[in-house]
């Protein structure tokens, strides 16, 4: 592709992904809940455009469907009953920011028809819906980490390359400690050491906390060589002989040249931390049922029935490579566009 | 001079670990709740027994005499007393640790065999289809969640049956010859090896690209290169050993991404490791051994930066000499 084009194509990726995400309640057929134990691991709904008798529809439309009593896990489609596809129908009742109760979903057929693009899980639970919600849990703690860890490495950063001495040996030996362990290991420690059996909001605010906490000795280590790059500069020290203080030295000069470095840090921390809650839930110690995570959709595909007979079990999860994707691709054209501007 | 070097590198490891060490434990002990805590939910078990079997174990004492005691016992070997297993530590981490290295061991040198060609030839060919289809692999690798690279090496193996779905060697094969018994190991490590080599292999070949590239843009390249000395011997013999220094302590760092990817793998494709014990002793709150697994994963990140500083040293003369 185009070099000038990768950019706004990544930002475009990513404005969909989170408008989606926000907006789950709208853009998901069902709620996340909804079982439809008669149907467990319905395959990915086929949208029709012709009908068995050859007749072209304008509207496209899904077959309902039957289980077969001889043999559970298969279904048959009936073609008697059609369901056309209609955008903007009413559905099961949503609140938009927490707020306003809204029936309006942006696709879905009617009753009892049930359009379920990525397939269906073990209790019959539509997998895009739950995919749609679930990004509100593992795309919100992403961000929240990233966030975290990246002030906390501003500020650790920025003090120890600006002031040196022993405060910069004391915070950068403590960053040595966060460095020399495997994150996943001390994410496992730090996860044994709080408790089990919490509620689900606590282990949410928990695992964003403890991911950012492990996180700010990266980030704190290239901000502190900003800093201390800063430190020398000619303006900073005209500034500094004018009787500038230190903090507004920090605020007005020091920390504006770590902008760059804030932002592809940040950029390329998300997918990190999204990776890191999937992983932790996907193992059975993050955020559990019935709340949804992209962690806890995957988490299935450990029994080998589900991964051997249920293919679109993995839908989800390749969801995640074009957002990957996009960040990383952001994350590249900061750091370039960076380089280009001389500072 | 040299081993003053040397000798200081080491120190710093050892406090470093003794930092961690402290870390960790202060971590784990600081917790709410401790093992003990579901048997309190149990009604068949009073209150009474529970605080016994606190005070006989000593969760009880104050964290600076519980460190004391464990840090005796990890001189010793043992690592503290696994509440679950009922038993030392140490003999229950070494068989799983043992496991962990033969694995990462086994993926490092497949993932640097394949990443060295690919950097080079990335860095030396100069048809740009051929260097941005590289590119392209590599980038599509690293955007590919390593649970869902796992996951795919798992169902992989349960659709075909070419490889075992988990586990380290089949039942039997234990007295079925040297041979044979290396064959058996080599079949069950192929997956998660190779699920290893793939998750490091893009962060490598970007690494020794652009180390490449930097080495062949130096002028001394481009005079050999007019002296007419043949393409392979360039290479090889010119740009790469100067290419290798900053590799040497990507050497070090990758082992951090090895051993946490190496985590995931082996809790997936059940590779009888570090991971699925620590995972266990995470969901039983069996402290001393998270504390242990975690100190053995320190211990062998510090042991992989201290190897990769000492062959820096050995490699590059411009150390030697400050």
């Amino acid at each position: 592709m185009e070099r000038r084009f990768k950019l706004p194509a990544a930002l475009f990726l990513l404005a969909v992904f989170h408008a989606a995400i926000i907006f789950a309640g709208f853009f998901a057929p069902y709620d996340f809940a909804a079982q439809d134990r008669e149907l467990p691991f319905t395959p990915p709904t086929p949208i029709h455009f012709v009908d068995q008798h050859g007749n072209l529809h304008a509207r496209p439309f899904i077959y309902g469907l039957s289980a077969d009593p001889a043999s559970p896990s298969l279904y048959k489609t009936d073609p008697t009953k059609e369901y056309p596809l209609y955008f903007l129908v009413p559905g099961a009742p949503y609140r938009i920011a927490g707020l306003f109760a809204v029936r309006v979903h942006f696709f879905g057929v009617h009753e009892p028809g049930r359009i379920l693009l990525l397939g269906a899980d073990a209790y019959g639970r539509d997998q895009l819906s739950r995919f749609l919600y679930g990004g509100q849990i593992s795309l919100l703690a992403g961000l929240l980490a990233a966030a975290l860890s990246v002030s906390l490495g501003v500020v650790v950063g920025a003090l120890s390359g600006f002031y040196g001495g022993w405060i910069d040996e004391v915070l950068m030996r403590g960053g040595d400690l966060f460095l020399a362990l495997p994150w996943l290991y001390l994410l496992f420690a730090v996860r044994a050491a709080l408790p089990l059996h919490i509620s689900q909001r606590q282990v949410f605010l928990m695992l964003v906390v403890v991911m950012g906490l492990i996180g700010w000795a990266r980030p704190a280590r290239l901000i502190r060589g900003v800093a201390l790059s800063a430190r020398e500069r000619n303006f900073v020290l005209a500034a500094r002989g004018f009787g500038a203080s230190n903090g507004y030295l920090l605020r007005r000069h020091v920390l504006p040249q770590a902008y760059g470095v804030v932002l592809t840090q940040i950029t390329l921390l998300i997918p990190q931390y999204i990776l890191a809650e999937v992983t932790l839930t996907f193992l059975g110690i993050g955020v559990g049922e019935p709340m949804p995570s992209w962690g806890s959709l995957l988490s299935s595909l450990q029994q080998y029935y589900v991964l051997a007979s249920y293919w679109w079990m993995f839908l989800p999860a390749l969801l995640l490579i074009p957002l990957f994707l996009s960040f990383y691709v952001a994350a590249d054209a900061v750091q370039e566009r960076l380089k280009s501007i001389p500072l | 001079m040299n081993l003053r070097y040397i000798s200081r590198r080491i120190v710093h490891s050892i406090l470093l670990l003794a930092g961690i060490s402290f870390f960790s434990f202060a971590l784990s002990q600081l917790a709410p709740g401790d093992f003990f805590d579901e048997m309190r939910l149990n009604p068949r078990i009073s209150a009474a027994t529970v605080e016994g079997l606190r005070v006989q174990y000593g969760l009880d004492r104050s964290l600076a005499v519980r460190y004391a005691h464990w840090v005796r016992s990890a001189l010793r070997g043992d690592l503290g007393f696994s509440l679950a297993y009922n038993g030392p530590v140490g003999p229950l981490l070494k068989a799983r640790a043992r496991n962990t290295l033969i694995l990462t061991g086994t993926a490092t040198l497949l993932a640097w065999s394949l990443a060295i060609p690919l950097g080079v030839w990335g860095a030396a060919s100069r048809s740009r289809w051929s260097n941005q289809i590289c590119g392209l692999a590599t980038s599509a690798l690293l955007t590919i969640p390593d649970l869902l690279l796992f996951l795919f090496l798992l169902l992989v193996a349960v659709r075909t049956g070419w490889f075992p779905t988990g586990g380290m060697i089949s039942p039997g094969a234990e007295n079925a010859g040297l041979w044979h018994g290396i064959a058996d190991l080599a079949l069950h490590l192929f997956l998660p090896s190779l699920g290893l080599a793939l998750v490091t292999l893009p962060v490598l070949t970007r690494h020794i690209r652009s180390a490449m590239a930097d080495a062949l843009n130096s002028p001394f390249v481009r005079a050999a290169r007019g002296h007419g000395i043949p393409r392979t011997r360039l290479l090889f013999r010119y740009a790469f050993p100067v290419a290798v220094n900053p590799l040497t302590s990507l050497l070090g760092f990758s082992v951090a991404t090895m051993l946490s990817a190496s985590l995931l793998a082996e809790v997936i494709l059940s590779w009888p490791g570090l991971g699925p014990l620590l995972l266990e002793a995470t969901l039983a709150k069996d402290i001393y051994v998270v504390v242990g697994t975690v100190m053995l994963s320190a211990v062998f990140l510090v042991a992989g930066n201290l190897l990769a500083d000492v062959l820096l040293f050995a490699t590059d003369p411009r150390i030697r000499v400050e």
